[in-house]
């Protein structure tokens, strides 16, 4: 075996696991010192720099066949460290600012960071099981993390039954594909697939088990609570790198594992999840005052989306999806960051959107940022999530699923109401109390403009004649 | 000879499961556990699988019912007696989920009884410590390290969860 080239394929999540050891040691030693952020940040830089490097090589097992890198599994971990990179550079302020600035919080999101990574390249239902729980069991703190509310507690108690219970469906699946195949390969599972009723009955468990992760309707139920309860740069991280990592681990056993058999039509059962994940989180969307709540029904839409270019079930619909996730990523990310800003200050609730009156003009870097990072989650050209939802809609019409199309475009024109209702009441309110607002720092700035910077390039680059990252995906 | 201990243990293994569901007495329950636990490590024992049947006995029938027990304790629980006092219909849709459950189980077992492999004495040596640790720093050695992360992880935000104020340096 060549261990020395399973470590290097591996790398960004041997260094995220190491840099977590090593800020839980930091703590230990030295509590609350600063260098904590420091390592989490460097390596996370790292990490990236590692992941970016083995973009564009072809898709290969290692750690006898526990995992995959390079092709599409690079491209989710670059997504992932990217995601977790500019969360760690938000959060640092945000939780100073709400005086939760701990130390193993870091560690908590390193953590959680290589189970991601190792989430994104499961080619064994066993590594695909140890990186979902290491994920989640991370994430069950964070949402925990703050405890003198009581609708912090709240929060997390809900994330963590639902989410245990959720796992106990995945678990269970994968026993009964096992118990069908004999193997817990991926692809092993996927060459002897049947339409024996033991095996449908195991896909059906794991997908709902996914379902629940990505948190697509019917299995929503917790994603509003959690995300209001959650510090808001946690839930950027939440609902941006846990999603992409679920998502790009749904394309691989999609894709591998479960073959056109007969009986075995999962392309229907998204499709029917898809539409029913648009319209509801659309909708419900469009009545919250909490922003929060908002992105929150926002992010259910999105995974709607999501799924409906995984329903197409072509390379084109995966890489459309891939392609989506790195959009949703930056843009949410983007969004969560300025709603983080506005809640810092002190004297009003900032999530609830009337109490943003006016603060478009008062604040105009900020207000010119949320406006930029809404119209993306709108789809609104010319910004990246436009050409992640055109990319999308254009897979699941190829694949002859247009109904399902149409649905997503219509969704995502009523979406426009409630993204823009945030923008009215930024510029055309006026502010019915005068509130002091704090300076965001440098680096927060900083992390936030390149976001915003990233989210704008990205929206353009398709027309332009050099780049090209949707055909970088597409090689794969 | 081998049979006959199989027989005998498996029915130690399930009457001491059924006695500990429906035993009212929380200790009692937890002590026919402590039979049910040991029986198994003896089926394993038939297998061939030394280094699980030790590792059953010393973690789940040592550590974990110690800790069982102490939480018992600590909580003083009484109110499990009440649990069968009344029909409901929340148990009887509990009792059909449980039957699909258990039926489902017991298709995939006769689904496949022909891909369980024969004991025979090549399986003597998979089961030894030396076999178990080869495989485990081999072909399982992400997962195994994988488990390492998830447990720190898992350890960290306990100790996180359960401090009310976490001390700030």
């Amino acid at each position: 075996m060549d261990y020395l080239g399973d470590l290097q394929a591996f790398l960004p999540g041997i260094i995220t696991a190491v840099a977590g050891l090593a800020v839980i040691t930091i703590e230990a030693l030295k509590s609350g010192h600063k260098s904590a952020y420091w390592v989490t940040s460097f390596s996370l830089i790292v990490a990236l720099f590692f992941g970016i490097q083995s973009l564009g090589t072809p898709l290969q097992e290692a750690f006898s066949g526990m995992l995959v890198h390079g092709g599409i599994a690079a491209f989710g971990n670059v997504i992932i460290l990217l995601g977790t990179l500019f969360c760690v550079f938000l959060s640092n302020d945000y939780l100073e600012g709400i005086d939760h600035n701990y130390n193993e919080v870091y560690g908590m999101i390193l953590f959680a960071t290589s189970g991601m990574i190792c989430l994104a390249g499961a080619n064994d239902l066993i590594s695909l099981f140890l990186g979902l729980e290491t994920m989640s069991i991370c994430l069950y703190v964070m949402a925990g993390l703050i405890k003198n509310e009581k609708q912090g507690a709240e929060g997390a108690l809900k994330y963590f039954l639902l989410g245990a219970f959720s796992t106990g469906f995945l678990l269970y699946g994968a026993a009964l594909l096992y118990g069908a195949t004999g193997t817990t390969s991926i692809p092993g599972i996927g060459a002897a697939a049947s339409s024996d009723l033991l095996f449908l009955a195991g896909a059906a468990l794991l997908l709902i088990g996914f379902l629940f992760k990505v948190s697509a309707v019917p299995f929503h139920m917790w994603t509003p609570d959690v995300y209001q309860a959650t510090p808001t740069t946690l839930t950027a991280y939440m609902a941006t790198a846990s999603k992409a990592a679920t998502f790009m681990a749904m394309i691989l056993v999609l894709s591998r594992a479960l073959p056109s058999v007969e009986g075995l039509d999962w392309q229907a059962v998204l499709s029917v999840v898809a539409i029913i994940t648009m319209i509801f989180g659309n909708i419900i969307a469009l009545v919250q005052d909490n922003i929060k709540r908002m992105l929150a029904y926002s992010s259910i839409a999105h995974a709607g989306y999501a799924l409906v270019g995984l329903s197409a079930a072509t390379p084109e619909g995966y890489s459309a999806v891939a392609f989506y996730l790195f959009a949703y990523t930056i843009m949410n990310v983007g969004a969560f960051g300025v709603v983080a800003y506005y809640e810092r200050n002190k004297g009003l609730d900032f999530s609830d959107v009337n109490n943003l009156a006016g603060l478009g003009f008062k604040k105009p870097m900020m207000g010119v940022m949320m406006s930029l990072f809404l119209f993306s989650l709108a789809g609104i050209p010319p910004f990246v999530g436009f050409v992640g939802k055109y990319y999308v809609f254009a897979a699941a019409i190829n694949a002859n699923m247009v109904p399902l199309a149409i649905v997503g475009v219509l969704a995502s024109a009523a979406s426009v109401y409630y993204y823009l209702r945030v923008m009215v009441y930024l510029y055309f309110r006026e502010a019915h109390k005068e509130t002091e607002m704090i300076d965001a720092s440098f680096l927060y700035k900083g992390a936030l403009v390149i976001l915003a910077l990233l989210t704008v390039y990205y929206g353009i680059e398709p027309i332009l004649p050099f780049g090209g990252l949707m055909e970088l995906i597409t090689g794969f | 000879m081998i049979v006959y201990l199989f027989i005998l243990l498996a029915v130690l293994a399930i009457g001491s499961a059924l006695a500990m569901v429906i035993n009212k007495n929380v200790v009692n329950s937890a002590l026919f556990l402590v039979i049910n636990m040991v029986s198994l490590a003896g089926i394993y024992l038939l297998l061939n699988a030394q280094f699980l049947a030790v590792i059953q006995i010393l973690v789940y029938a040592g550590a974990i019912m110690v800790l069982f027990l102490f939480v018992i304790m600590l909580l003083n629980v009484e109110d499990e007696e009440k649990l069968f006092d009344k029909f409901r219909v929340k148990y009887f849709l509990a009792f059909i989920l449980g039957a699909a459950v258990v039926g489902q189980i017991f298709y995939s077992i006769a689904g496949v009884t022909d891909m369980l492999p024969e004991i025979s004495s090549n399986m003597a040596e998979i089961g030894t410590v030396e076999e178990a640790g080869d495989v485990l720093y081999t072909k399982y050695l992400l997962p195994f390290e994988m488990t390492a992360i998830l447990l720190t992880a898992a350890v960290v935000g306990a100790l996180m969860v359960a401090q009310y104020k976490i001390k700030k340096g």
